[in-house]
């Protein structure tokens, strides 16, 4: 296993983890992709477990994880259903903008809960005309004595209508492009709040993505992020604090992949031996399994950075991401081959680990826009 | 309630296929990883759901094994045992279950204990002989193959599985009370509970703590003798039957041989 800095009580977790994931999360991974329904049962085993406080300081009724361990449960929930590792994923990308810009009561406020796993978190930047382009953003927050009233939509958010609590971006003043971006937390009961189309993904499927709208949405003034203009400095640091959670997820899925084809080539015998024993096939398992570990350096690299304290992590985030998502795809698409007819067919988790991987390339920041931040870094 | 769970750390039955060592002919427990026995993590499981119905109660683990054991009872107190005694002592290598009784019942009688569950059977030696022994000791009664316990007044009330279906039996307490095996519900560690852990109490005590001569326990005292041992005889290929329009039934009266239906 790549070099590691966890506690020991961490390991232990970890390795508690390990099993739960293959005895309870496991059996679940086929039904949750068919079903397409959120998965309640896997977000209350992870309350339950005190996975879902993992992120949270323990002030705030959190654990205080590290950030690797943060990580390497994401990457062994993964390995076995992504959408269940992205309850956590999620729980931390919503929550990182109250936990890097919240007043200390913001934080006594909303933390506990999302902590404890009774509220769930969601992330709202995207718009439909508003991806990779933060600044063409059309959602706007205009205030008006203590509230703020906000009006537009976001699109393609995780969690959207289950999260009690959202951290929404809001343009509260259009003459100065991402510098006129606010953040504000949201709750789902606040007045003109409401959830629109409930998208159908090609992966992932458990986890709720839908439209957040908001007509004359009132939000108090006390729920304003940081100040008026710092929302896209927020929405960036999150963002360059949460991609490593979703590196580690398509490194789960890959080595979820490769377990799946490392053990189909060693039972699948033709011409009366294990295909295992072909060389094409164990040159392509030998290829999984580097790129796999050369993501997972990666992905622990940026845990050690971060738990160390570093300021400037935002590339190797990038490249962990980055590298890991590209790897998943390919390990994935590897493992169909290797698996044949087999793989292609739904009866088997192999499609699904694909479908799956491919998110990872695209959320949280596209990988076109993760090579543009390394690029940036390695010309300045 | 004063409840007491008596487990055992053993060669990891999920990665490990136990060894035997023709010269002692004893199980192979070295260089292999160890865990609690998974089936004392059921009777952990009922013991905690029980102290947490009944409240005002605590449940205290309690083993016997070499030093490497504690990593069995930490995972215990993390699963929420409120405290753990392990016996160990150099005397007591090559124990056998007499002698294993013998220990463990001397700690519960200093401890007062109130009720006293074990798994049926270990899952490595799968004797089944220490909880009656305990029971013998302590002159105690015993309820075995217990699916559900309640507490009613002072008497433990117990499901007991038979083959056919269920037995309600009642003993007065202090019992002895052996859980079958898949009965509740496995308790995973929180990680509050994994950081919680260290700080339990944890009591190790000798056999001079007990007061247990050594000639009483380990190879000294041990008064079973394993005569030999051997492979299992390959398993016989299974039945094929052919459906001549009278599969059902005779599947039927496969499963009925067997009391599966």
């Amino acid at each position: 296993m790549a070099v590691s800095h966890l506690s020991e009580d961490e390991q232990t977790l970890i390795e508690v983890l390990r099993e739960i994931a293959l005895e309870k999360v496991a059996p679940r991974a086929a039904e949750i992709d068919h079903s397409a329904e959120f998965p309640w049962d896997m977000k209350e085993l992870l309350a339950q477990q005190d996975i879902l406080a993992m992120p949270f300081p323990t002030e705030y009724g959190g654990i205080g994880a590290s950030e690797l361990a943060i990580l390497m449960a994401i990457e062994e929930l993964s390995r076995h259903c992504a959408t269940t590792a992205l309850i956590l994923c999620v729980q931390q990308l919503g929550s990182i903008p109250i936990l890097l810009a919240g007043t200390e009561e913001q934080k006594r406020k909303y933390l506990p809960p999302l902590a404890g796993g009774e509220w769930l978190a969601a992330y709202g930047l995207t718009e439909s005309a508003s991806g990779s382009d933060a600044a063409a953003m059309q959602t706007v927050a205009v205030r008006i004595g203590d509230t703020y009233i906000l009006n537009g939509s976001k699109r393609f958010i995780t969690n959207g209508g289950l999260a009690q609590v959202n951290s929404v971006f809001a343009m509260t003043d259009r003459e100065k492009g991402t510098h006129g971006i606010s953040a504000f937390i949201v709750e789902k009961d606040f007045p003109g709040f409401s959830v629109g189309r409930v998208e159908d993904k090609m992966g992932i499927k458990g986890s709720q993505t839908a439209e957040l709208i908001f007509t004359d949405c009132e939000v108090p003034a006390e729920n304003l992020l940081g100040r008026e203009g710092d929302g896209f400095k927020i929405a960036m640091m999150t963002l360059d604090r949460t991609r490593p959670g979703i590196a580690a997820q398509a490194l789960g899925i890959a080595q979820g992949a490769l377990d799946l084809a490392v053990s189909y080539s060693k039972q699948r015998i033709q011409f009366g031996r294990p295909i295992a024993d072909n060389e094409g096939i164990q040159f392509m398992l030998a290829d999984m399994v580097t790129k796999i570990e050369a993501a997972r350096l990666l992905v622990y690299n940026v845990a050690e950075l971060i738990d160390r304290g570093e300021k400037n992590f935002s590339k190797y985030s990038a490249m962990a991401k980055t590298f890991a998502s590209d790897v998943a795809m390919e390990v994935t698409n590897d493992t169909i081959q290797i698996m044949g007819g087999y793989g292609y067919m739904k009866e088997y988790p192999a499609e699904r680990m694909l479908r799956d991987a491919k998110i990872t390339q695209i959320y949280e920041g596209t990988n076109q826009i993760q090579r543009l931040v390394v690029a940036r870094d390695l010309l300045k | 309630m004063k409840i007491y769970v008596c487990i055992k750390q053993i060669p990891d039955p999920n990665t490990v296929v136990s060894q035997l060592d023709p010269n002692t002919k004893r199980l192979v427990r070295s260089g292999v990883s160890l865990v609690l026995d998974p089936g004392d993590e059921v009777t952990i499981a009922a013991a905690i759901n029980l102290r947490d119905t009944m409240g005002n109660s605590e449940v205290t683990a309690v083993s016997m094994g070499p030093a490497s054991a504690q990593e069995a009872m930490r995972r215990a107190l993390a699963m929420g045992v409120d405290r753990a005694i392990l016996v160990t002592d150099p005397a007591l290598a090559g124990s056998d279950t007499l002698g294993t009784a013998r220990v463990l019942a001397a700690v519960l009688k200093r401890e007062n204990a109130d009720l006293i569950l074990c798994s049926t059977e270990s899952t490595d030696g799968y004797t089944g002989m220490v909880p009656g022994g305990i029971a013998e000791f302590l002159g105690l009664p015993q309820l075995t193959f217990a699916r559900e316990v309640k507490i009613e007044g002072q008497k433990a009330v117990v499901k007991r599985v038979t083959p056919t279906g269920y037995l309600i039996v009642e003993s007065p307490v202090p019992a002895v009370v052996s859980i079958a095996s898949g009965s509740f519900e496995a308790i995973y560690p929180t990680m509050k509970g994994i950081m919680g852990a260290k700080k339990k109490p944890f009591t190790q005590l000798s056999l001079a703590d007990l007061g247990i001569d050594p000639s009483q326990v380990g190879e000294a005292g041990a008064r079973e003798r394993v005569l030999t041992i051997g492979k299992v005889a390959a398993r016989a290929a299974g039945q094929v039957l052919k459906d001549e329009g009278d599969a059902a039934q005779a599947i039927a009266d496969f499963l009925q041989r067997y009391q599966l239906l």
